[in-house]
């Protein structure tokens, strides 16, 4: 407990330190991520609205694809580094992969729900409907439900070890059960055949939407990142603070 | 020794059920009120039964199974007899695949009540042989991973809640596989996908990692 109060203290006049010099509290790699995010974001806004060329079949809804895909690609590889967390946590005991696990949900959920809602608008104009339960799409809503799953557990049981090790255990039986229940839906889906809809962009785009794309992606990996570190840093705190409090009772 | 343990656990469990009774007939006839309630709600005539049936007849199963799954380890932390149950020089395995076969076991009686109700209430005489097949791959799957998850929810405020939560979106390919293949037992299809093969290969999964698992989840 000695130890751990010591670390606390330590931490405590670090960030305290942090603060004093910049008044936004942020370090200087947030600062560049932060920076280098918004830059991107305006020159991926100024190429998707102006750059790219419209889309000879779906016209301007196509521009959609830019935000939906490069989020749902973080959105699902984000399960992947919850995973590779809890992995790592029942391995190691290392509390700072779970932290990372952790950062990850959080983060990672909100990208996941940006991508259903700009599909479903996106479905709405070129489907003509709001919802399909295409296997694609059921297993995005699937693996939602199971982040919402992740946070809530790890909500209720607070910063402890036995959620770290809970979380880690959920995470795993979800990255395996993600693609059985791609597999299933696909399955039952072939027994209601459907007209085949292309997701998304054209099977050959041209260099314009390509490189939009590619900056678009970046954009949203800047994005993530910076709020990955933020986000993994307030579980830190989170973590050490209560601690603290449970050594004062 | 080890089957001896899982033994000594499930025959605990079962005595403890035995005596109160409540759970039995409390999942019985919530089982039955379920399939009573979708009668109602979609209004079920001779045309509609074989398409509306079997999804009734396995949320009916889900939902009694979450009843079930969620007295799993709760009633041992209420009475703090999990404590000495963790204490004992019991591998978590045998402890894991013990509360998994009484899961099992409580919620098969309860499927075995109302799979006869279920019968004459909707009208659809079935085959018993293939259907118990699938009924007890289904549950199987469905307790492998809510044995795992009953114990997390069980150490927070909110199980009741939180259970389902956390199960059904795992549980996914289990309910797919199963009403399909009890729709194929009412009206056969031509050429379709292998669902048992589908319920077997995710039980075979789960049950694998849930026992690997399961000792990660209980200890304090």
């Amino acid at each position: 407990m000695a130890l751990v109060k010591q670390e606390t203290s330590v931490t405590q006049a670090g960030t305290r330190r942090h603060a004093a010099a910049r008044p936004i509290g942020l370090s200087i790699p947030s600062l560049v991520l932060l920076v280098l995010s918004f830059v991107s974001m305006m020159v991926s806004i100024y190429m998707i609205f102006i750059y790219a060329p419209t889309d000879a079949v779906e016209g301007n809804p196509q521009r959609i694809f830019y935000f939906h895909m490069p989020s749902a690609v973080i959105g699902l590889c984000a399960f992947g580094i919850i995973a590779l967390g809890g992995i790592m946590y029942l391995w190691k005991k290392d509390e700072r992969w779970d932290w990372l696990a952790r950062a990850a949900a959080e983060v990672g959920v909100v990208f996941l729900t940006f991508t259903l809602l700009t599909g479903s608008i996106w479905g709405k104009t070129i489907w003509g409907t709001w919802w399909s339960w295409d296997a694609r799409l059921t297993t995005t809503l699937i693996l939602w439900f199971i982040y919402i799953g992740y946070i809530m557990l790890r909500g209720y049981m607070g910063h402890t070890f036995a959620s770290a090790r809970a979380g880690a255990v959920l995470a795993i039986i979800g990255v395996i059960d993600v693609p059985i229940v791609y597999e299933s839906v696909n399955w039952w889906r072939t027994l209601h055949p459907q007209a085949v809809l292309p997701l998304g962009g054209a099977p050959q785009m041209p260099p314009q939407m390509l490189l939009t794309l590619a900056v678009s992606s970046l954009a949203f990996i800047l994005l993530f990142s910076f709020l990955m570190v933020q986000v993994y840093h307030l579980q830190k705190m989170q973590t050490l603070a209560q601690r603290l409090r449970a050594s004062l009772e | 020794m080890f089957l001896t343990q899982t033994i000594a656990i499930l025959w605990k469990d079962i005595r403890y059920e035995l005596r109160s009774k409540q759970t039995w007939t409390g999942m019985g006839l919530f089982a039955i009120i379920v399939l009573v309630i979708f009668n109602f709600a979609f209004d079920l005539r001779v045309d509609t039964m074989a398409a509306v049936a079997p999804g009734a007849l396995w949320v009916a199963f889900v939902f009694a199974s979450i009843l079930g799954l969620g007295r799993t380890i709760a009633a041992e932390r209420e009475k703090g007899s999990l404590d000495r149950l963790l204490l004992c020089p019991v591998d978590r395995k045998a402890i894991y695949l013990a509360k998994l076969l009484g899961n099992m076991l409580f919620i098969g009686v309860v499927e075995l009540i109302a799979l006869p109700i279920f019968m004459i209430l909707f009208n659809l005489p079935l085959q018993a042989g293939p259907l118990l097949l699938i009924v007890a791959l289904g549950t199987m799957g469905i307790a492998a991973v809510g044995t795992l998850f009953s114990v997390m929810a069980a150490a927070t405020q909110a199980r009741e809640l939180l259970l389902p939560i956390l199960i059904f979106p795992l549980i996914v390919p289990v309910v797919i596989g199963s009403v399909r293949a009890t729709s194929d037992l009412i009206a056969p299809v031509a050429n379709d996908p292998p669902w048992l093969g589908l319920i077997a290969a995710f039980d075979v999964i789960f049950l694998s990692i849930s026992m690997l698992a399961f000792e990660f989840v209980v200890e304090e």
